[in-house]
């Protein structure tokens, strides 16, 4: 079976973000761009699953600028065997990326579509979800383990207060959840190789997506500081502290 | 201005999200209805009824909502919207809400707005992005605005004082691809991480899953929730349902006692909203330390059992 792996090229999980001074987003210009570790996570699932031999071809997508071309390179030198930049400079949205995924997935017909739980940058939490729904597939989001036996998929959920297992008939959209796998790193050898593994391009127009933003976003801005720094010298002075000046405890 | 709110529950009991979630809804408008889709959830359905401000409960009753999938709860919710006329939907960011939401969203054809924590106007919404290193204003375009509501935003809505109609509908399509086949609680006496009103967590300080005892006694003392940083689950020492941070569950106690925790950025934006931040850390120039209304530098390991004594004298 063939696999989809979706991938989001993303300011690097290590930077300080840092908001543009005229509120219009947070400042891109010469940031370390990675990608979105909850998909490094996808993608690694996806090869283990290849090298269990359960899949027989992994793809992966990425959408949005030609920069992304570097994260699916990254995705190629982990293992993938091909990739697809869906190439746009248009502001992607969720649901817009949603809706390419299901075009390219009714011309790839993968039983399997692994995606990030969420993107570290704007934290939506929604496209895994949407691309299900679109295709009007079963979900397993947020995948702490997954098993695949035949035509169906065990998959391990995190959910509030522990952990749920759901079993999903193929083919299926599963997210990932951090503790799914720990990707393994690209070595030398496979990042060269990987320059010699097909990438296509496609435009949204020839998928015929429209892919215009919903959400307009009115201004982007710094969250209130905090005010900490305060310092106490022993486990007297702030439990007194605690009761006398916090009023938290009686 | 017309309101859907969907109910998280057990069927036995409506969980306290949906409350916030209700604050978040009764800020938009005053025409509220509350969606309870389960199973013999005739108690969650009397909860949600005796809520102030809400005017309706719809009940849908249906063995296949019992212990439901994503894919049920969107299918009962989008045949309860197609005939209710709402301009809203909204669910609380829970693992529940954050499962079942987009797909209502991408089936109505519209854009989600998640997690937010301000309302500017019926259209207009804030929402962290970035791990709540900054906010975007953001501005819907479509007929119906589907919603999660980060529920450490808006206060819980009084339990009592309301009495709701209450209105059996049928239930939407059954979706045989996708069961659940087993659950695994975390059984504990405390609190609920989310909802506690003093919260103490470990970090990769802690050293070992066996130290975390330490941190037991305390949280018994203040009736606390356990958190974790994601470091300590990482490293194995507490599952993964304790962590507090962007990945995880995002708290904000009038109390949250954070001990051998560094204050890496990923875990700030799940805590940072606390009244009252304690931290404890043997390095004097751990960030958590900015945040920190009381820093305490020293060994953990000798700290947690004094500061538990004091708080039992």
């Amino acid at each position: 079976m063939k696999i989809l792996v979706s991938v989001k090229r993303v300011i690097d999980f290590n930077v300080k973000v840092r908001v543009r001074p005229d509120g219009t987003g947070v400042e891109t210009a010469n940031v370390k761009m990675s990608m979105n570790p909850f998909d490094e996570i996808a993608v690694e699932e996806a090869i283990r699953l290849k090298e269990k031999g359960i899949a027989t071809e992994v793809i992966a997508v990425s959408c949005g600028g030609a920069a992304c071309q570097e994260t699916l390179r990254t995705a190629l030198a982990l293992g993938a065997d091909r990739a697809i930049l869906v190439l746009t400079d248009v502001e992607l949205q969720p649901l817009a990326v949603a809706k390419l995924l299901r075009a390219l997935v009714q011309k790839e017909l993968p039983q399997i579509v692994l995606l990030g739980k969420q993107a570290i940058d704007d934290d939506a939490n929604q496209t895994g979800q949407m691309l299900a729904a679109l295709l009007d597939w079963p979900q397993a989001t947020f995948a702490s383990k997954v098993d695949v036996a035949g035509a169906t998929a065990t998959v391990k959920r995190e959910v509030d207060g522990g952990l749920e297992t759901v079993e999903v008939a193929l083919p299926a959209v599963v997210t990932t959840d951090l503790r799914l796998n720990e990707p393994r790193y690209a070595t030398l050898p496979n990042i060269m190789k990987a320059k010699k593994k097909p990438l296509d391009t496609l435009a949204p127009e020839a998928l015929g997506v429209d892919v215009a933003p919903r959400l307009v976003t009115v201004k982007v801005t710094e969250p209130a500081k905090r005010k900490g720094g305060g310092r106490v010298a022993d486990v007297k002075e702030l439990v007194a502290k605690l009761r006398n000046e916090a009023k938290i405890l009686s | 201005m017309s309101i859907l709110v969907i109910a998280e529950h057990d069927n036995a009991s409506l969980k306290s999200a949906t409350l916030h979630a209700i604050t978040a809804a009764r800020k938009l408008g005053d025409d509220i209805h509350v969606l309870v889709a389960g199973g013999d959830a005739g108690a969650a359905v009397a909860a949600a009824a005796a809520i102030a401000g809400v005017g309706r409960v719809l009940h849908v009753d249906a063995d296949h909502l019992r212990q439901p999938t994503a894919e049920n709860v969107a299918a009962t919710t989008l045949a309860v919207v197609a005939r209710g006329g709402y301009t809203h939907v909204l669910a609380a960011a829970t693992s529940f809400g954050k499962n079942v939401a987009p797909r209502i969203a991408a089936t109505l054809d519209v854009a989600q707005i998640s997690d937010i924590t301000g309302i500017e106007a019926p259209d207009t919404f804030v929402r962290p992005i970035y791990a709540g290193n900054a906010f975007a204003t953001v501005r819907s375009m479509d007929p119906i605005k589907v919603i999660t509501v980060r529920t450490t935003a808006f206060d819980a809505a009084p339990a009592t004082g309301g009495s709701a109609v209450i209105e059996e509908i049928p239930a939407g399509p059954e979706i045989r691809t996708s069961k659940v086949t087993g659950q695994e609680f975390s059984k504990s006496e405390r609190p609920e991480l989310t909802s506690a009103r003093i919260v103490v967590s470990g970090g990769r300080g802690m050293g070992s899953g066996e130290n975390f005892r330490l941190l037991e006694a305390l949280a018994d003392r203040l009736n606390a929730a356990i958190g974790a940083s994601r470091a300590a689950v990482d490293a194995g020492f507490v599952p993964n349902d304790y962590q507090v941070g962007q990945t995880g569950k995002i708290v904000a106690p009038d109390l949250y006692v954070a001990v051998g925790i560094s204050g890496a950025i990923q875990h700030l934006a799940g805590m940072k909203d606390s009244k009252v931040i304690v931290a404890i850390n043997k390095d004097a120039e751990a960030p958590i330390f900015q945040i920190a209304d009381y820093g305490l530098v020293g060994d953990l390991f000798e700290i947690i059992p004094a500061l538990t004594r004091e708080l039992s004298a």
